[in-house]
């Protein structure tokens, strides 16, 4: 061998080594990467295809763009307060309960999170209207003479939003929460702090990472929001994102499109930025317990001023404690009534019931006899449920939906999986970049990834194919099939395959006698999340999709756009009891999987 | 509450809403009165007593599982047992929250808040009691010079060693005089040369400071080095409570005996209690020895005969001992400062003797035939 053939071979060693990346990076590069750059690219090209800023100076004159992202901003930033303000006090006592009692409270706070995010929609047009179930209840109490506007406009949109987004942010916290050290609290105790002083001092200001992690992602997912705004807002809530969706479907417009996606972009990079600045990104894993941000004289302020601040509610907390000891005196020789944790449970299951019970109240409104919502539905009839089962139009829609999440979520498996394998097992250097590439289409506003495969697949011929559908939904499967994957190989104990190698198997025979049984219940969890991610898109089936060839979320959303009739609350209610049960199965499959261990 | 308290404070009136504030004999630091805890149907502590002295250092040893943890975390108001009193410097103080107890708490991982300095980790109870500034300054300079570490008030936990943290959990649970310290196994994470200096250092401190220092450790070697007297716990009981001569040298249970270092165990039977002082056995094999007399053992009965490996020496020709019996070497062990040899007895039974390591040749080869000899004094007798 010649020296320039052994170089040759080591890197084809090296290159050897990380095949399990290929599929993703292959696939991403040409489904994601490439359609991506293609349309921000395009923004700056003009009809000639010379290269221009017209669009960008057409997006910075017209005030109504500039209005747009003012109220994009400004929905998102209200979200964001609700969402983590509310969602505090039930991640805290999701963190303060036993297991087996935070397990079966969790089911109900990510309810809102495994229903469609349009059935939950329609659940609150049903709720909110005029004539709805909240406006109803409350006149029947007597507490309003006249029915409240509280949708199709911007209380309606921050409620739905608000509904949709908290479980994120409880899942964030509570990841945080958890990693405080439970000897923290009691340490503080026995050194003489209250209950409101160990509360303020210790567990709060512990648990601010979570705080900004969940209020990050929140605010990022929701300036990506469409859906809620334009079936809960009026005119005047119009988000950024339906104004691209506008430029593409109703004018045709793709250099504007992508000036506006590039507007998008950099707001959600700004914003990173930002977080980065000020807290640190490492702040995102939710493990880390201090701050890494590079100090500075903003953050050295924040920090003092929310000390002060702390330290005055914690005073306050404790006065108000003292007060209530002078009428109710502490008793040494009873145990004595927790008050704080009273107030922590009735708290908590209020904001929970708030997030699992709305979306019920769509299934009695799909019996109604009437033409249209009312609340209380009148009568009992079937037809809304006989109308979708004898219309073909319903039932293609269904089929092509449950093929879509099948094919799409079987082809995350297969490139998601060795990927994740790559990223737990190998080190090499620029692994968090990698990481950060393969989750990108997760954290990216979705509309960008849709606006530019649906460039792509029409070049392609791809638009308005069950392929071209399967191939969009994939790009969404892979993030949450690698995030999943690791998190389960992470918690896999690499001995068993290390003694299955002693005893002779190889690598591949390993892999399937010993690995997969072990990680399945992992594997079974990512599919079923990919797959319940397909069956409720829509804004890439909202491109890609066209004439005869829809899926269900976009059929019940060209419905919805018209009208929101009892035969949308009837698919919806058999969406609902569908996913119920899908989801009821994967917790069984879990439970078994988890015995076996 | 005392009366002159009552009287010059805010709560005069709540004087008359409480009738009842009970008030016991102050001399005795912590009382325990038949605590009983249970976690569903496990029973974690039952119907306990406990008696602490101003001063005393005080070992709670078990198992794990013996109800160690859950007795001391009663003590700290940090959870609640189901029966019961506990009286913490005179005063009831059973289902008091851990913040009106006067006690300080030293964890196992230290727990040291990792947001705050080591200052403000030890200026926290002081804050919590409303000290002003300049006495928590001076207090917090006091408590580090102390623990010799005047120079880290301003680090973080994380940025402390092992041992470091292990100290400023220490000075935490000090600086604010607390009336008793408890402390939850807080060497466990320690490295075996380092636990070895904090066990001397934290004995030092106790010495010192004169306060009263309540100890959960299963380490009995631990347990053996600091504690004027050790609470034996087993099974959510009491076994035995004594010092440690006591618990080693006068076992008063089986689990006691084996528990605390080594032991051989040898049937046996009483041959007679007549003797006032001495109490006469048979071996298995028939070789005669004596033991300390004990009451409640009849003649004839089958006891056990409990000797530590250390107390048996292996006798040289020349030399005797009130009790001696003949043995065959089976295995012989050095490690280190002691030699370990494995014996039988002529019946068959296995016995272990421990010798301090002489030299590197032993005189004796294994198969040997050898006489073993143990004194009276060192032999303790069981109901079997």
């Amino acid at each position: 061998m010649t020296k320039n053939q052994t170089i040759l071979f080591l890197l084809f060693r090296k290159l050897g080594q990380t095949w399990q990346l290929f599929p993703a990076f292959l696939f991403l590069g040409f489904f994601f990467v490439y359609p991506v750059v293609l349309l921000l690219s395009l923004s700056f090209l003009n009809s000639n295809g010379e290269i221009t800023l017209e669009h960008y100076g057409r997006l910075a004159t017209t005030p109504l763009y500039f209005k747009v992202l003012v109220i994009t901003l400004k929905t998102a930033g209200w979200t964001t307060l609700l969402a983590v303000v509310g969602g505090y006090p039930v991640a805290y006592l999701l963190a303060s309960v036993r297991h087996s009692t935070r397990n079966s409270l969790l089911i109900w706070v990510l309810m809102p999170f495994w229903t469609s995010f349009l059935v939950r929609t329609f659940a609150w047009i049903v709720l909110l209207g005029r004539n709805g179930a909240v406006n109803d209840l409350l006149q029947v109490l007597g507490i309003i003479d006249r029915p409240l506007k509280i949708i199709y406009n911007f209380t309606g949109v921050l409620i739905g939003m608000t509904h949709a987004l908290m479980p994120l942010a409880v899942l964030t916290m509570l990841s945080v929460m958890l990693n405080i050290n439970a000897n923290l609290p009691k340490a503080a105790s026995t050194l003489g702090a209250r209950g409101g002083q160990v509360f303020w001092r210790i567990f709060f200001p512990l648990s601010l990472p979570g705080v900004a992690a969940g209020g990050l992602l929140v605010f990022i997912t929701s300036i990506g929001f469409f859906i809620t705004p334009a079936l809960l807002g009026g005119m005047r809530d119009t988000m950024i994102v339906q104004v691209i969706i506008f430029q593409i479907h109703e004018v045709l417009n793709w250099k504007f499109a992508g000036a506006v996606s590039m507007l998008l972009l950099l707001t959600v990079l700004l914003i990173f930025y930002f977080y980065d600045r000020l807290l640190g990104l490492s702040t995102l894993s939710g493990e880390a317990q201090q701050s890494s941000a590079k100090s500075n004289r903003l953050t050295m302020l924040g920090s003092q001023i929310g000390t002060r601040l702390i330290t005055y509610i914690a005073w306050f907390c404790e006065k108000t404690a003292e007060f209530y000891e002078w009428f109710f005196p502490l008793r040494p020789d009873s145990p004595q009534r927790k008050f704080s944790q009273k107030v922590l449970w009735v708290t908590g299951l209020f904001i929970i019931s708030f997030l699992a019970l709305p979306t019920f109240f769509i299934i009695p409104v799909s019996f109604t006899e009437e033409g249209f919502l009312s609340w209380p539905p009148k009568g009992f009839s079937l037809q809304w449920y006989e109308q979708i089962f004898s219309s073909l139009h319903w039932f293609e829609a269904i089929g092509r939906s449950f093929l879509v999440a099948s094919c799409s979520s079987l082809l995350g498996m297969f490139i998601g999986v060795p990927a994740a394998f790559f990223l737990i097992r190998k080190s090499i250097p620029g692994k968090t970049l990698i990481f950060a590439f393969l989750i990108s289409p997760m954290i990216l506003p979705h509309i960008i990834i849709a606006v530019a495969i649906f460039f792509l697949f029409a070049n392609l011929s791809l638009v308005g194919t069950t392929f071209g559908l399967v191939l969009g939904h994939t790009v969404l499967a892979i993030p949450f099939v690698v995030v999943t994957v690791m998190a389960v190989i992470k918690n896999y104990n690499e001995h068993f395959d290390q003694a299955a190698w002693t005893l002779g198997a190889t690598r591949l025979k390993t892999l399937i006698h010993i690995t997969f049984p072990l990680i399945r219940p992992g594997l079974i969890a990512a599919f079923m999340f990919a797959f319940i991610i397909s069956l409720d898109e829509l804004t890439i089936a909202l491109f890609i999709t066209g004439g005869e060839v829809t899926t269900l979320p976009k059929q019940m959303w060209d419905d919805a756009i018209m009208r929101v009739s009892p035969l949308l609350a009837a698919v919806a209610s058999l969406l609902l009891v569908f996913m119920s049960g899908f989801i009821l199965l994967s917790e069984f499959l879990r439970r078994r999987g988890v015995q076996v261990k | 509450m005392e009366l002159s308290v009552c009287l010059r404070s805010q709560y005069l009136w709540r004087f008359f809403l409480v009738p009842y504030e009970p008030v016991g004999d102050s001399s005795t630091k912590l009382k325990i009165r038949n605590i009983r805890k249970t976690y569903g149907e496990v029973v974690a502590l039952e119907r306990v007593h406990l008696d602490l002295q101003e001063g005393e250092f005080l070992t709670l040893l078990g198992p794990s599982g013996s109800g160690k943890t859950t007795m001391l975390m009663a003590i700290a108001g940090l959870n609640d047992p189901d029966e019961g009193e506990i009286w913490i410097d005179g005063k009831l103080a059973t289902y008091l929250p851990p913040f009106r107890r006067d006690i300080g708490m030293v964890f196992q991982n230290y727990a040291l808040f990792p947001h705050m300095s080591i200052f403000e980790n030890i200026a926290f109870p002081l804050r919590m009691r409303k000290f002003n500034e300049a006495f928590i300054h001076k207090e917090v300079t006091r408590v580090l010079e102390m623990i010799q570490l005047p120079e880290v008030a301003g680090r973080m936990p994380s940025q402390l060693s092992g041992g470091q943290q292990q100290r400023i959990a220490l000075a935490r649970a000090f600086v604010y005089e607390p009336s008793i310290i408890l402390m939850d196994e807080p060497l466990g994470a320690l490295d075996k040369k380092l636990r070895d200096q904090m066990q001397l250092e934290i004995k030092h401190l106790h010495e010192k400071l004169k306060i009263t220092l309540l100890y959960v450790t299963h380490d009995q070697e631990e347990a053996m080095v600091m504690s004027d007297r050790i609470c034996l716990m087993n099974n959510a009981r009491i076994e035995q409570l004594g010092t440690p001569d006591e618990l080693y040298f006068k076992p008063a249970t089986l689990f006691a005996a084996d528990f605390l270092g080594e032991s051989n165990f040898l049937p046996a039977k009483v041959s007679s209690v007549r003797e006032s002082s001495t109490l006469h056995l048979k071996l298995s094999d028939g070789t005669s020895v004596q033991a300390p007399h004990r009451n409640n053992v009849q003649e004839g009965e089958s006891v056990r005969l409990m000797v530590r490996p250390e107390c048996i020496r292996i006798l040289l020709d020349n030399e005797n001992e009130v009790n001696t019996a003949t043995a065959t070497l089976k295995e012989v062990f050095m490690s280190g400062p002691v030699t370990k040899y494995y014996l039988e007895l002529a019946g068959g039974k296995e016995i272990k003797a421990t010798q301090l390591t002489k030299g590197p040749i032993s005189s004796i080869q294994t198969g040997d035939s050898v006489k073993i000899g143990w004194s009276k004094e060192r032999s303790v007798v069981f109901n079997s």
